[in-house]
């Protein structure tokens, strides 16, 4: 077959839409032309048909926080490779952060990350923009240049630092407040977790003589920030919360009708600090995984929807850069193949959430917090079809050598994960099916 | 046994194997000719990647008198600096055909992840703020040697114990043996969660050192490093010594019988007194001729072994 299925028209069938019921759901020319018994009736001839028996259909996913490494560390993970792991991990637009080399502090760079991402064609790839020039949390970077640029930046972060100077935060605050953009924060002050500190501070890292990261780090900086937030009249946004304590400041500032928003990663949902017990450095995070008791209190203020948003974090590393000693050894995870079925497991199979919460958390919330007017929609008549089918039921082991991604530092090798993405489609067209992923330039090999 | 990572890996057993050892290797030291043949043959690399003077001659004066190939290295900066991995630093010696490693790293738990990537014997010389077992052992060699079996005996350890490895091997060796431990120490230097260690039934943290010192059977005073001051640890190296400090003062609450020990270096006018490091009950130099003695003792244990299997 020789057609593009861009230009196609499918029929989703017999898929559970959010989990709240059986639907047909037509997909023409990009966009949802109709959902429920007149989806059927109004296929045009030569609708390609796709069973959906038993799959969950959720709106595409969107990931707020992305690692994607080009520029300058192509050997990590480029534009393109990351892009295919996301298609695979059922998202259709990510965020990438700005720690590039050279830095996303300016319109030149977003726009490239911007370019590279619709050449590769697997999703949308939005660059997000730094605060602060170089990351050096001095003075601001081109913030409105790059909000009036092509890449029409909306979010700025500093993120792998800490916008730790309340000045410059106040200003970054205020000055995003001309395009209804977000600051995202990497909420650690740095007197308090240095550049060294990688363990939560407690027990084990007493025990295991690594330097602390304590808890109050990120809940001091949770509590200006909000208290900026709400001086400024802006809008903040708390990338990776961690602790339990950063959830109640969150909460009180929610409740007082700041413009807050949270994030909170897969891995702080499932993982504990416990796995660090052997220092290997496949489970050195930033902020570091903590206590049981942390992880139990941010999967109910993600079902609360105190935590409004899951985003992956997803940072890779090439092989040498974590096999160092623990405290030599590189920051970050894989992420963003495995959020979808940890969220599966730890949120939905538990009975925390139900489907249309994670389309919430992971497509509808975060879209709205980044202005993205094209992503989130849901699975709606007139919506773009960027659409993500779940199989709930399919177990699977993580194997690590499998990944899209160029990097192999994935915490989750070995484990057995329940709910998987069965196919991705961004504006119509299939981007991901089984593992196997299309952009731009490719097409499918096979039917549907 | 094949390496010696931690002491929480060793039994109460096994500690007291390699103490009744170092008894008849310490023997070996009072002769005029010190060698033994044990570890003929067998090569042990001391794979030093942060500085040491005396535990580093330590092991390879042990390894000397027991026969061994000791090789000196030192991997200061080698591998983040130059791009390697430490696993490919560490490859690159056990490709050799080495029998041993013994390790010092500036990184906590660095032995530990070495033990998994290599075939040879890895010895933790000392790991970041983690563990310092073969430390741990002499000193509970040196005060057995003083006191006889530390079952029920108060032993108090005084200094910088957040970032202190000596602490946390002897506090693990000193449970297994049976004493009572104290700690001591201002409350900025104690390793956070103390109180709830797991493992680590029958011992105390205090903040006065007055208080404890009149129980005490031996008392360890840990280095305090100057530079911890800049840290804002504690206020100034005065207020330390008269606080926390082994003062001449606190030499006379001591029990007549009590010890005085000191891991070194030290220094002397702040976390120890020139009084009690040169007192007669002050083990410091009984301690560093012990250490050769628990090394051999090590060393027999993990390759002496291993090769009369073969």
């Amino acid at each position: 077959m020789t057609a593009r299925t861009t230009t196609r028209p499918v029929l989703v069938r017999g898929a559970d839409v959010l989990g709240q019921g059986t639907q047909d759901v037509l997909v023409v020319d990009g966009r949802i032309a109709a959902v429920g018994s007149d989806a059927s009736a109004d296929a045009p001839a030569g609708t390609q048909r796709l069973s959906a028996d038993g799959l969950v259909l959720l709106p595409g996913l969107v990931d707020l926080h992305t690692h994607l490494r080009e520029p300058g560390r192509e050997d990590a993970e480029t534009v393109s490779t990351g892009s295919q792991a996301a298609a695979a991990g059922g998202f259709t637009a990510v965020f990438a952060m700005a720690n590039t080399d050279p830095v996303t502090d300016n319109t030149e760079v977003a726009e490239r990350v911007l370019d590279l991402g619709r050449r590769a064609g697997y999703v949308d790839v939005h660059p997000v923009g730094a605060v602060s020039k170089g990351l050096a949390g001095e003075e601001l970077a081109e913030i409105g240049l790059m909000a009036r640029s092509r890449a029409r930046v909306r979010v700025f972060s500093d993120d792998g630092r800490c916008v730790h100077d309340a000045r410059l935060m106040r200003r970054a605050l205020e000055y995003v407040k001309a395009f209804d953009g977000v600051v995202s924060q990497h909420s650690q002050d740095p007197r308090l977790a240095g550049a060294t500190s990688c363990c939560h501070e407690g027990e084990l890292s007493g025990r295991l003589g690594l330097p602390g990261w304590p808890a109050v780090a990120e809940e001091t900086i949770v509590a200006r920030d909000v208290m900026l937030a709400r001086h400024t009249g802006s809008r903040v946004h708390v990338a990776h919360v961690s602790t339990a304590g950063s959830v109640e400041v969150i909460r009180w500032a929610k409740g007082r009708g700041i413009d807050v928003t949270a994030e909170v990663t897969p891995h702080h949902l499932m993982l504990t600090e416990d796995l660090l017990a052997g220092y290997d450095p496949v489970y050195k995070v930033n902020p570091p995984l903590r206590p049981t008791e942390d992880a139990q209190v941010l999967q109910e203020a993600l079902a609360d929807g105190t935590i409004d948003v899951v985003a992956t974090d997803h940072a890779p590393h090439v092989r040498q850069d974590k096999e160092h000693a623990f405290v030599d050894a590189a920051f970050g995870m894989l992420g963003l193949e495995t959020a979808l079925p940890v969220v599966s497991t730890v949120m939905v199979r538990s009975g925390r959430m139900g489907w249309a919460d994670v389309a919430r958390a992971m497509s509808s919330a975060p879209a709205r917090i980044a202005r993205l007017g094209t992503q989130g929609q849901g699975v709606v008549a007139g919506a773009p079809a960027n659409l993500t089918l779940v199989d709930p039921d399919r177990q699977t082991t993580v194997d690590a050598t499998l990944s899209r991604s160029l990097s192999r530092n994935n915490p989750w090798h070995g484990r057995d994960l329940v709910g998987a993405v069965h196919l991705t489609m961004l504006r119509g067209r299939v981007t991901a099916r089984e593992g196997l992923v299309w952009g731009t330039e490719d097409v499918p090999e096979e039917e549907l | 046994m094949k390496h010696l990572l931690s002491v929480a890996d060793l039994s109460r057993e096994e500690i007291l194997s390699v103490l009744d050892t170092a008894v008849s290797m310490h023997e070996v030291q009072h002769r005029d000719v010190k060698k033994l043949p044990t570890l003929r043959g067998r090569t042990i690399i001391n794979f030093f990647f942060e500085d040491s003077t005396r535990t580093r001659s330590s092991f390879e004066i042990a390894g000397k008198w027991l026969s061994a190939d000791t090789i000196n290295l030192t991997g200061k900066g080698t591998s983040v600096s130059k791009g390697e991995s430490l696993r490919d630093t560490v490859l690159t010696i056990d490709a050799m055909g080495v029998d041993m490693m013994i390790v010092r790293h500036p990184a906590s738990g660095a032995p530990m992840q070495i033990a998994d990537w290599v075939g040879c014997s890895v010895v933790n010389a000392g790991d970041g703020t983690h563990e310092h077992p073969s430390q741990a052992l002499l000193d509970a060699y040196s005060m057995r040697r003083a006191l006889g079996d530390l079952e029920g005996r108060h032993v108090v350890i005084v200094g910088d114990l957040t970032h202190s490895r000596v602490l946390r091997s002897n506090l693990l060796c000193l449970q297994r043996l049976g004493a009572q431990v104290t700690l001591v120490a201002p409350p900025t230097l104690m390793p956070s969660g103390i109180d709830t260690w797991s493992g680590t039934d029958g011992f105390a943290t205090s903040y006065d050192l007055d208080a404890v010192l009149p129980t005490a059977d031996a008392v360890m005073m840990l280095r305090v490093q100057r530079e911890r001051m800049s840290g804002g640890y504690f206020p100034t190296a005065k207020e330390y010594a008269v606080t926390y400090g082994l003062t001449k003062r606190r030499l006379g609450l001591l029990q007549d019988h009590a010890v005085i020990c000191h891991p070194g270096p030290m220094n002397r006018g702040l976390e120890i007194s020139a009084d009690a490091a040169d007192a007669a009950r002050s083990l410091v130099l009984d301690q560093v001729s012990a250490g050769v003695a628990v090394r051999m003792s090590i060393l027999y244990h993990l390759l002496a072994g291993e090769g009369s299997d073969q």
